[in-house]
């Protein structure tokens, strides 16, 4: 069906357009545990103007969720070490403390979280809830923050919002209820909105409306949005720009219509493989990512996707490869053999004719860790010397010869 | 809403089209028109078919018996009682119609003592642990929520309370204070409880303070204050009140013991411990004068357990019904 096209609007709009909205320099956020330092957060830049929306994609554990947090300086400061700069409005608040982050919280970045189950205080009025933060933030009274209350309430698609305004979270239904979180972070006004799995938690035909519902808001209030998901579907339409993480590192970036059509990174390529096709037969089997996300305490030598990648060759396990960006097309990449550049086409046949009847990706791990002369850790059949395509191997990418440890 | 169609073969679940996959697609598209269609095809989005939940016959029971006392003891100087203080009639006589719970060894009426007697308990019972909630669960809630320091340090003056065994402490705060007015004995006993309570306090706001609620409200920006008192405290509030319904007995109970050593209020005032503690003299011959003050003071315990247990359970609400 139709799916909104959001527009950006121009620079002509905002008064102050000249500084960006939101800037984000390599921000890191390490949690230390007793296990070692979880880099859950690692390097990541991205930035944001008004009226545009981020779809920040990867699967679970990759540190989406976290990134947001960390965006928002919503961390329990124990443990976390949090570095980079957060620029809000040409201003970095990553030293700022709880009292002056309060400021900034609920009036210029209000997050709606991923289950409304959970996010609403199950022993408060609903209205209450909205009118909180509009008599502390707007020093409303209480019959302006009542009738703009159910005004939002009224604008997020919830019916007879003024009896709803009375009610209690348990009264509503799982979409109802993310209605309501929406509204409340919509309701001061902010500059930016995280919405963090907003749908992940509901019922599959209430997520396009929920989606649609945060899409008109932000066109209508001229929001930036920063829309965290798993699910590339959820993005596709409703994007800007997508940026896909893994394992605590950006790996891909690109304007969403350039990602979709000329995907560089096999990680990228791995998910929309994943994705079920109505043009399958049913019972066709998952086109599944094998393996786990990488772990982030001691994570794998050069590329973390190496261990569940088609593409992986030798090198790919010993240089990490840097985040590269094509010309000025505002695309970026995380790959020694980009898919569909004859490099990576070259790698991934080579696998595919090397695997036989095995998963590609496993059997060329295998393979790449058997080529550099690393210990197999995979858990499953013993490493039974998968042939290594002799005199095929390419010139390693770069130029530093492997002095990995075994 | 569309009729189901009525074809035999029953391969289209809308009217007018027979492709199951044009169908899905359209779905997965997000036409929101057939996705309201399914809305209201879904019986599951119908409220009201959730049971009831009942609080039984033992908890009315148990609360008649809890509120006959109560009433009676509220009421104690309109009642045409016989006074409590002074002998009105011969020493040591059964129950009988005159005296329904007979009379003491000096001849006062066990009737009208225990009903005055029941002022005290309560006021005990309610008062001291009124002042365990407001200390202990300010402790709780600022330890639970603040954690690091304020916790270790809050938490660890209430481990030394705890150390303490709760008779013991009570008779040296009772001892120590010199007369042994009302004020006194309240004072003992909610000290004692401040104890139990903030940890119970605690308990349950560390639970409601890992809550993404919580995360909600200092996203958008509420002080740590706000979210205290918004936030935790009506969550934590209603497990703790069911539990102090039980705190109240236990309260009861401790005062019985302090009256029996003499160190509650002293006589003649009467009070349901020291009338067990009179007529403990006269077990052999006059069990009465001691089973009768007892037996009600467990009828009114044993009630305020029952009706406390019930409700923490009535009001137990599972995590699922949030």
């Amino acid at each position: 069906m139709s799916r909104k096209v959001i527009t950006t609007a121009g620079a002509s709009g905002t008064p102050d357009a000249a500084t960006q909205l939101l800037d984000v320099v390599d921000l890191k956020t390490h949690f230390r545990t007793e296990r070692g330092t979880v880099r859950a957060v690692d390097g990541v830049s991205l930035n944001l103007d008004r009226g545009r929306t981020l779809g920040v994609v990867g699967e679970s554990g990759s540190g989406k969720t976290i990134l947001s947090r960390s965006i928002m300086g919503l961390l329990p400061s124990r443990n976390t070490v949090r570095q980079g700069h957060v620029f809000y409005e040409g201003v970095d608040i990553v030293g700022y403390d709880q009292n002056q982050m309060r400021d900034i919280w609920g009036a210029e970045m209000a997050m709606v979280f991923q289950d409304p189950m959970t996010s609403l205080n199950p022993v408060m009025k609903i209205g209450l809830q909205i009118t909180e933060s509009l008599t502390h933030h707007l020093k409303m009274d209480k019959k302006e923050a009542k009738a703009t209350a159910t005004a939002l309430l009224a604008s997020v698609g919830i019916p007879e919002p003024v009896q709803r305004f009375d009610e209690y979270p348990h009264q509503l239904s799982g979409g109802m209820r993310q209605r309501v979180t929406i509204a409340i972070a919509l309701a001061c006004g902010p500059k930016v909105l995280f919405a963090d799995e907003p749908t992940t938690a509901l019922d599959v035909t209430v997520q396009a409306q929920i989606l649609n519902l945060l899409a008109a808001q932000q066109q209508e209030r001229h929001m930036a949005m920063i829309l965290v998901t798993h699910d590339l579907g959820v993005v596709a339409g409703r994007a800007d720009e997508i940026l896909v993480m893994y394992g605590g590192k950006v790996v891909e970036q690109a304007p969403t219509a350039l990602l979709f059509d000329n995907v560089k990174m096999p990680y990228t390529e791995a998910l929309l493989r994943s994705i079920p096709k109505l043009s399958h037969r049913s019972h066709t089997r998952l086109d599944a990512i094998p393996g786990r996300p990488p772990d982030l305490v001691n994570p794998p030598p050069g590329c973390n996707f190496s261990p569940r990648c088609r593409y992986v060759q030798p090198s790919c396990l010993v240089q990490e490869p840097p985040l590269m960006s094509i010309g000025t097309t505002g695309q970026h990449y995380r790959c020694w053999y980009p898919v569909g550049t004859p490099e990576g086409d070259d790698a991934l046949a080579r696998n595919i004719a090397a695997a036989g009847d095995e998963d590609v990706a496993v059997a060329a791990f295998r393979a790449a860790q058997v080529a550099v002369g690393a210990t197999p850790q995979s858990l499953d059949p013993p490493p039974v010397a998968a042939p290594v395509p002799g005199g095929t191997r390419p010139p390693p990418p770069d130029r530093t010869q492997p002095t990995e440890e075994a | 809403m569309p009729e189901r169609s009525s074809d035999p073969g029953g391969s289209s679940f809308f009217a007018g089209s027979g492709d199951m996959a044009s169908e899905i697609s359209q779905i997965a598209d997000g036409d929101v028109a057939v996705l309201e269609i399914l809305h209201d095809l879904d019986p599951g989005q119908v409220d009201d078919a959730v049971a009831k939940k009942r609080l039984g016959f033992g908890f009315w029971l148990a609360s008649a018996w809890f509120f006959l006392v109560l009433v009676l003891a509220l009421l104690a100087p309109l009642l045409p009682l016989k006074d409590p203080l002074v002998p009105v009639g011969r020493p040591r006589q059964s129950p009988n119609i005159e005296f329904w719970f007979g009379t003491d060894s000096i001849g006062r009426d066990i009737f009208s003592r225990v009903i005055w007697g029941g002022r005290v308990s309560l006021v005990v019972g309610f008062a001291s642990i009124l002042l365990g909630l407001a200390v202990g669960g300010t402790i709780g809630i600022v330890a639970g929520y603040y954690k690091r320091r304020t916790e270790a340090f809050l938490m660890g003056s209430m481990d030394v309370l705890l150390a303490f065994p709760a008779l013991l402490l009570a008779l040296v705060i009772v001892s120590f204070t010199g007369d042994n007015s009302i004020t006194n004995v309240v004072l003992a006993i909610g000290i004692v409880s401040i104890a139990p309570i903030a940890r119970l306090v605690r308990a349950s706001t560390l639970v409601f303070s890992q809550r993404e609620f919580v995360t909600a409200a200092r996203s958008l920006g509420a002080s740590n204050g706000r979210i205290i008192t918004r936030e935790i405290l009506p969550n934590v509030l209603l497990p703790v009140l069911s539990f102090s319904i039980i705190g109240v007995a236990v309260a009861i109970v401790a005062e019985g013991g302090l009256a029996f050593l003499g160190l509650s209020v002293p006589p003649p005032t009467p009070t349901w411990g020291g009338m067990i503690n009179d007529g403990r003299a006269q077990l052999d011959n006059h069990p009465y004068m001691s089973l009768i003050p007892c037996f009600i003071m467990f009828l009114t315990v044993l009630s305020l357990n029952l009706a406390g247990d019930r409700i923490r359970e009535y009001f137990d609400i599972k995590e699922g019904a949030l």
